[in-house]
């Protein structure tokens, strides 16, 4: 059990109905301060609505929440300027160029000192990559370059909680990795990072933790550790002797699958054996061992299994 | 607030479209102006749009005339399009979800809205006035002009009059930029909620044309629109500036809370 106060981002069966329809069905969202929290789900589960109940864009039909220790969105005129978002997509006044649009957001922000305004502007550009086109009018950018500046806008000052709804969306591999690097050097530096993303090995490769919407529900939460260690590993053994390794394995108490001259063996529920045990053992009983694996379902499988197949959206 | 309102003043004067409209309005006494000194004849007393006669004696005058001219529909549509397009349009755009997490606070962004439509109607009448005004001056000249009452004026005299014609304007314009930002809390797509207060603008003028339903006219926000000759009276007569500002200002209050509520309650999914 996590104490509330070390969250930067709590919520308490948080819901949210669109006359009918229930958007976003009771959750307990729970963000540690300094985690980069992957926040994921299929299209259509709930997780642009919960964002936008967080930042106080739309009133929540039920429920609590509480963004860096303050209740929103009682308190947003306090809490917001230290909470940096994008949210479904970066927007712009496509007349203006990106500085000046940088400059409007950062107007509109009360918190926001006039006079290092300028400097901010610039020095955020800058981390972005887009000083070139500062001038330019954001009609004439990229789809790529409007995500940059988006996170530009997010970047204005130094924001202890940043949340942003699919960071890379629209980005070449090459704005892609910048973009993970942004993040990283963002939580190095001591953000909370809530990062919401359909693309999972994004997620696997910068996020500490994990939090699963499907259907606006919170179907699991936890560490990346945790998370991971929830799905069940098996061993995979190649052999030109199946039958005997199965014997083994069905010896060591696991159910075995065979598949040509590959057997999966695996445990329900209980964690595996030693990995060296199993190995020792099918050596001993003369099984020519080719090749030797343990191995667990990608988070892919996982999160399929969690939110289920198919392209239909739900309801 | 004022980062906010600068920000916002800002954005609307960057933008094509508020100088091409503030070019339509400066149109209309320009065409009128060249229209009468190309023609070369006095305009007989009463001829033409109101003033119209006046302006032979004051180019100043040229300045009412349009401004009489633009009052029915040029005027409304500019200011319709700005008070319109304050809300729906950042909605359409998808920048009011970053202006609302900047925080910008919805009530300070409200007001905020409702200045720069005020703003933009001071721009557009004043356009109106001072193109009017030196056109005007440039072809025909400065006089002594006589008052709707008989006495006469001097330029410095006219100016103050013409200025206060510009007022009057503006006040009787306050219920239309209600109208517009109410609409523009309620719809995410602002050529609608720009439609939406043009109708208004004009099914008021028209419904004030039917004599059946005289019960309605004091009600109408179009009510005191032409009374703006009263203000080139002498003495002037402020009956219908007082009256029009209290007309308006009772529908700036009922469709400003309206639009307040909305505002401040609704969820932004744009």
């Amino acid at each position: 059990m996590i104490d509330p106060r070390d969250l930067a981002v709590a919520t308490a069966g948080l819901t949210k109905r669109f006359g009918e329809q229930v958007a976003v069905d009771g959750i307990d969202l729970a963000v540690p301060y300094g985690a980069v929290y992957g926040f994921l789900g299929p299209n259509g589960s709930g997780k642009t609505t919960t964002i936008r109940l967080l930042l106080g864009l739309a009133g929540a039909t039920a429920g609590e929440i509480a963004v860096l220790g303050e209740p929103m969105p009682d308190r947003g005129r306090e809490v917001l300027p230290r909470v940096g978002a994008l949210v479904e997509g970066p927007a712009f006044y496509p007349y203006l160029s990106g500085a000046a649009n940088l400059a409007r957001f950062d107007a509109a922000n009360p918190a926001s000192d006039p006079a290092t305004r300028r400097t901010r502007v610039v020095e955020s550009l800058d981390r972005v990559g887009l000083t070139a086109a500062a001038r330019k009018k954001t009609k004439a950018y990229s789809l790529g370059m409007k995500q940059r500046l988006g996170i530009a806008v997010a970047l204005l000052r130094p924001r202890e909680l940043l949340v942003l709804d699919e960071p890379t969306n629209g980005l070449d591999p090459q704005g892609t990795r910048e973009i993970r690097a942004l993040v990283r050097s963002l939580a190095a530096h001591g953000s909370t990072v809530l990062m919401s993303s359909h693309l999972l090995a994004e997620v696997e490769q910068i996020c500490t933790h994990v939090g699963v919407m499907s259907r606006g529900r919170l179907v699991e939460q936890g560490t990346l550790e945790e998370f991971r260690g929830r799905a069940e590993a098996q061993f995979v053994v190649r052999s030109p002797d199946p039958a005997e390794a199965v014997r083994v394995l069905v010896g060591l108490g696991l159910a075995t699958e065979t598949t040509g001259d590959v057997v999966a063996g695996s445990v329900d529920g209980r964690p595996l054996p030693p990995a060296e045990d199993v190995v020792a053992a099918l050596v001993a009983a003369g099984v020519r061992v080719r090749g030797f694996a343990v191995e667990r379902p990608s988070l892919e499988d996982r999160f399929v299994a969690l939110t289920g197949e198919g392209f239909e959206v739900p309801r | 607030m004022t980062a906010l309102l600068t920000s916002e003043l800002r954005t609307l004067f960057r933008r094509r479209r508020t100088w091409a409209m503030l070019t339509v309005l400066a149109a209309a006494p320009v065409l009128l102006a060249v229209a009468l000194w190309l023609s070369g004849d006095e305009p007989a007393p009463g001829e033409g749009p109101p003033f119209f006669d006046r302006i032979t004696q004051s180019g100043l005058f040229v300045s009412v005339a349009a401004l009489a001219l633009s009052i029915p529909f040029f005027l409304p549509v500019t200011v319709a399009v700005v008070a319109g397009d304050s809300l729906a349009g950042e909605a359409s755009l998808g920048t009011l979800r970053y202006l609302l997490v900047a925080p910008a606070g919805r009530s300070r962004l409200l007001l905020v809205k409702a200045v720069a439509a005020l703003a933009f109607a001071v721009a557009g009448i004043g356009t109106i006035l001072v193109v009017g005004a030196g056109l005007g001056t440039v072809l025909f000249g400065v006089g002594p002009v006589p008052t709707l009452s008989g006495s006469t004026l001097g330029v410095a005299g006219s100016s103050g009059r013409i200025a206060l014609v510009g007022l009057y304007a503006l006040v009787s314009l306050l219920g239309l930029m209600a109208v517009g930002i109410l609409v523009s809390t309620l719809t995410d797509v602002p050529v609608g909620a720009m439609a939406a207060t043009v109708i208004a603008a004009i099914a008021s003028q028209i419904l004030g044309s039917i004599p059946q339903l005289d019960w309605l006219h004091p009600w109408l926000p179009t009510r005191y629109w032409f009374g703006f000759a009263d203000m080139l009276r002498d003495p002037i007569a402020w009956g219908q500036l007082q009256d029009s500002l209290v007309l308006q200002l009772g529908y700036v209050a009922v469709l400003g809370s309206l639009a307040w509520a909305r505002f401040t309650t609704k969820d932004v999914l744009s």
